[in-house]
């Protein structure tokens, strides 16, 4: 394969951990980022990587049950195999990130240390300090470097992905970029281009991501014909400090280290924190969730926040919203070896010590956890197969997905500490496939030159026009972004509604063309950072519109996805009787919620806005169950659930019983 | 996310924030000082007035203008990205709070590009040569493969305390803004010179010169790993060589700079002693 190129867009940690699987597979690679690939947004990951370890092993933990807080937690709604394999290749990846020198905390016996995250009752994560993202991408930059030198990498950095390259049979077959100081078009042929560019939290305007989140380069793709999605899945983090340019993380890790989630019980008490007593302290994850308390997932844990400070008027501040998240009862030390970073934010960014201060925090926009549709080929264990073309492609052959730009993983919600396993995993599994699709392809590089030499034409003129349009009459594009970033964070966040939804989704729309006459106050050809800009802001919109329009389709609460209005109740019965028929009927209602709307949401393209099928899931593995967490009245309906279960299971035995099996076999 | 309004300062806060800003249109071309006024607002930093003037793209007397270029990412002070000379200060322009540079020098707050490294514009710069310097010191662990071989080597305890400081370098560029043995280095493009011939140049230009603080940090950070020492020999032959570590003068600003707080100067001290002993070996090995 002497000339096989793989072009790899984004050099976080999905894109550097392709790049170097591809390089050892003797392929050379064209690594293509907005920024020198080692400040990617996978830096701001604070809390950790997940994976069953000797520890938790001998407590009753498997890969299966990584699986399966994985699944539950994403309500269900992952293809099975690929979740499967992930959570079984999870010690392998943290076993090569150790061999790679990442700096993980250690025991005093010189172990990895793990900590205890969200979703699960064991202690699976492991970390380094609070910048476990950070120095994961380092390891893997390192490495990419290592690489570069033996000649096998190519880096362009400072370059911006303006879309793929087909060829007259719909294959991908490189893709157009620019070079964002030179502003130069060029064409880069390639016999495989993996799209590994991140998420899109920009869409809203400010929320816990880089400046180079924008999602447009998945757009791009999402226009020339791939499909996206389960959009409307956005996690809204629970705990950010609110900021006026960003709002910046505060880690899970710092509830994982035991950290607790308060207000004071009385509104608008006035009193410092310190000098309200522990029992006029409302710890309102602890009292509704006793089984995980502070740890409940994600999106539970944000609606929460949300509901205490906007419905039951309980907000630590007059000014703004936000409760306290308070480490101050953990000893200095322990803080500062554990959480130094992520302390250090707060600190420098709020002025005021965490350590002697409970910190004031609020949600924020997070994690995509829709994206570029995917396919896989399962094995004959309900796992991947490795090496199959077919693993983290999207339905244009030759252009892949992977890391927060793929939507295969995490479901309706993502699990603290899973999404830096999902981007090294799936940047690792993507080589053999894609060594393997190259084999039976002709080579890009052999193809006729009008293929590339009409792609740069095209985007050639598309940014001729832009910078033509100079009279200085048409929109903003910066204040257009905030117009976009206000619709989007009031309508399609933590609570949805079909009437905003709707009205949200005519207001985005129209952005289509209000954003064709965006008038530059920059028309040069030398490091034109506001015509670049310009073009992420357009293509912002089909995403904002897929998650919109996922977001009113879906009538029910998933996940991330909540709707008052199509919400499975609590039970309300207190007669045992009634209760017991109370939960048959919630049951039922569950089931039927399931057969419609337990399916992903994919879009495609049609010029002004995209067209939306629900597509099924792949639940070989594991059947769909009640995601129960602290509900009230949940013991009463675990129990119906199981009687059914048992039940279908006994008219159907074979079914179930052999999935359990070969799981259990890998 | 919907929570508006931040943490009260105080009263005397001024309704327009005045700002002064080096430009310059591109490389060779010469500097010219720019005043922008934005309104003040409460949790600013230097990213939000930025952000304010490359939406306004209006200067102080009402001139229409190009908004000014610069380079930014997390915003949170781990990419290493915004680094620029703000009121005379190398720093993170995202962690330059706007009422701390106001209480300083409330007349207006001063951006410049960092003087070490060539302008690509405003205040956009070219670190290349950083990076460059992680590959001369081979700033990585040589593992054999990423197949699954198990776990790594066991750490003890205080060894990863020592490492884990050294490995939060964001390459950010402060400690070589400020460091007086670091010079700058601008190769200018010829005309029609194709970019392996100019990548060429660059490289052989780069390496005669200092390899920075941050490099020979990241090297004593891989010597000290229990499989990246088996380069260590060859990291030491570059800081005994040209650009290595005699160039350093111990004028200690780099550690008084860092953003991160990294013992630079202990990694340099250890770096020095391990550059002697690796030269006498050298010696007795003849």
């Amino acid at each position: 394969m002497a000339n096989n190129r793989v072009l790899v867009v984004g050099g976080g940690l999905a894109g550097l951990s392709a790049t170097m699987k591809l390089a050892e597979l003797g392929i050379a690679v064209d690594l293509l980022s907005l920024t020198p690939v080692k400040r990617s947004h996978s830096v701001c990951a604070q809390g950790g990587i997940n994976s069953v370890n000797d520890q938790t092993r001998q407590q009753g933990d498997t890969e299966w049950n990584h699986f399966d807080d994985t699944i539950y937690g994403g309500d269900f709604l992952q293809n099975q195999p690929p979740v499967k394999e992930m959570a079984y290749w999870a010690p392998k990846v943290i076993d090569l990130m150790d061999r790679l020198g990442v700096t993980f905390n250690r025991t005093p016996e010189g172990y990895i240390d793990r900590r205890r995250f969200g979703g699960t009752l064991y202690k699976r994560t492991a970390f380094a300090g609070a910048t476990t993202g950070q120095q994961l991408l380092y390891a893997l930059d390192e490495q990419v470097r290592r690489w570069e030198v033996e000649g096998l990498v190519k880096k362009y950095e400072f370059w911006d992905f303006l879309g793929p390259i087909l060829d007259d049979n719909g294959r991908c077959v490189g893709a157009v970029a620019q070079d964002m100081v030179s502003m130069e078009i060029r064409s880069f042929a390639a016999d495989a281009v993996v799209v590994a560019t991140g998420g899109c939290g920009l869409v809203y305007g400010r929320s816990t991501m880089s400046v180079f989140c924008t999602g447009s380069a998945a757009s791009r793709c999402f226009q020339a014909g791939a499909k996206y999605g389960n959009g409307e899945f956005i996690q809204v983090h629970p705990t950010a400090i609110p900021g006026a340019d960003k709002l910046r993380l505060m880690s899970e890790s710092a509830r994982g280290e035991g950290g607790r989630v308060w207000v004071p019980r009385k509104p608008n008490d006035t009193r410092a924190p310190k000098q309200i007593p522990a029992s006029e302290r409302y710890f309102f994850l602890e009292e509704r969730f006793p089984k995980y308390g502070n740890l409940v997932p994600r999106d539970i844990a944000t609606r929460e926040i949300f509901n205490i400070c906007v419905n039951e008027g309980l907000s630590v501040d007059p000014t703004r919203m936000c409760v306290y998240l308070d480490l101050t009862h953990i000893p200095r030390h322990e803080l500062d070896r554990k959480l130094g970073g992520i302390l250090e934010i707060y600190e420098k960014f709020q002025g005021v010590d965490p350590r002697e201060e409970p910190m004031k925090i609020f949600p924020a926009v997070h994690y995509s956890m829709g994206g570029l549709w995917v396919d896989y080929e399962a094995n004959g264990e309900g796992g991947l197969l490795p090496g199959s073309p077919r693993n983290q492609s999207t339905n244009i052959p030759g252009l892949y997905a992977i890391g927060e730009c793929d939507y295969q993983y995490h479901g309706a919600n993502r699990l603290g500490a899973n999404s830096l396993l999902s981007c090294i995993f799936s940047g690792l599994f993507v080589g053999p496939g894609i060594v393997n699709w190259m084999k039976s392809n002709k080579a890009a590089a052999d193809l006729p030159k009008s293929i590339f030499e009409r792609a740069v034409g095209e985007h050639t003129a598309r940014h001729k026009k832009l910078l033509s349009n100079a009279s200085g009459a048409g929109e903003n594009p910066y204040l257009l972004h905030q117009e976009l970033g206000d619709i989007m964070t009031r309508t399609a966040t933590v609570v949805r509604y079909n009437n905003q939804l709707t009205e949200a989704y005519e207001k985005v729309s129209a952005m289509i063309e209000r954003s064709q006459r965006c008038s530059l106050a920059d028309t040069g050809n030398w490091t034109n950072q506001n015509v670049i800009f310009t073009k992420s802001l357009q293509d912002m919109i089909p995403i904002a519109q897929c998650i919109l329009k996922g977001a009113l389709m879906r009538d029910e609460s998933r996940g991330a996805h909540f709707k008052p209005d199509f919400c499975m109740p609590s039970l309300q019965a207190t007669d045992p009787t009634e209760r017991r028929l109370e939960a048959e009927k919630w049951c039922d209602a569950f089931e039927e919620n399931t057969n419609k709307f337990l399916k992903s949401s994919v879009c495609s393209w049609k010029g002004q806005e995209p067209d939306l099928v629900f597509e099924d899931i792949d639940t070989r593995l594991m059947k769909p169950r009640p995601r129960l967490y602290g509900l009230v009245g949940g013991e009463v309906i675990e129990e119906v659930w199981k009687q059914r279960s048992r039940s279908k299971e006994e008219s159907a035995p074979s079914k179930p019983a052999a999935a359990k099996q070969l799981a259990g076999s890998v | 996310m919907i929570a508006p309004g931040p943490e009260l300062s105080p009263a005397r806060r001024p309704s327009k924030i005045n700002v002064r800003v080096l430009r310059q249109d591109g490389p060779g071309t010469p500097p010219y000082w720019e005043r922008h006024q934005v309104d003040y607002e409460p949790d600013m930093n230097v990213i939000s007035v930025l952000q304010k003037i490359a939406a306004q793209a209006t200067t102080f007397d009402g001139k229409k203008v190009s908004p000014v270029a610069w380079d930014c990412g997390c915003l949170e002070e781990v990419c290493g990205s915004c680094t620029m000379v703000i009121n005379g200060r190398v720093r993170q322009s995202c962690s330059a709070l706007v009422d701390r540079l106001l209480e300083d020098n409330p007349e207006e707050i001063q951006l410049q590009p960092m003087t070490k490294f060539p302008v690509v514009r405003d205040l956009m710069i070219d670190r290349s040569r950083l990076f460059h310097s992680l590959k001369r010191v081979q700033a990585w662990v040589p593992v054999d493969s990423y197949f699954d071989m198990g776990a790594g080597p066991r750490i003890p305890r205080e060894d990863q305390e020592q490492n884990y400081p050294l490995s939060q370098c964001m390459s950010c560029g402060c400690c070589l803004e400020a460091c007086p043995q670091f010079n700058k280095v601008e190769v200018i493009r010829h005309a029609g010179e194709s970019d392996e011939a100019f990548d060429a140049r660059k490289k052989q230009a780069y390496d005669a010169e200092f390899i920075g603080p941050h490099a020979i940090s990241q090297a004593m950070l891989f010597n000290s790993h229990p499989v990246g020492k088996n380069l260590q020999k060859e990291r030491l032959e570059t800081l005994t060589g040209t650009g290595g570590i005699q160039a350093c003068g111990n004028a200690q600003n780099c550690v008084a700079v860092c953003p991160k707080e990294i013992p630079l100067t202990t990694s340099i001290a250890r770096a020095g002693r391990a550059a002697t002993l690796h030269t006498i070996k050298k010696l007795f090995d003849r």
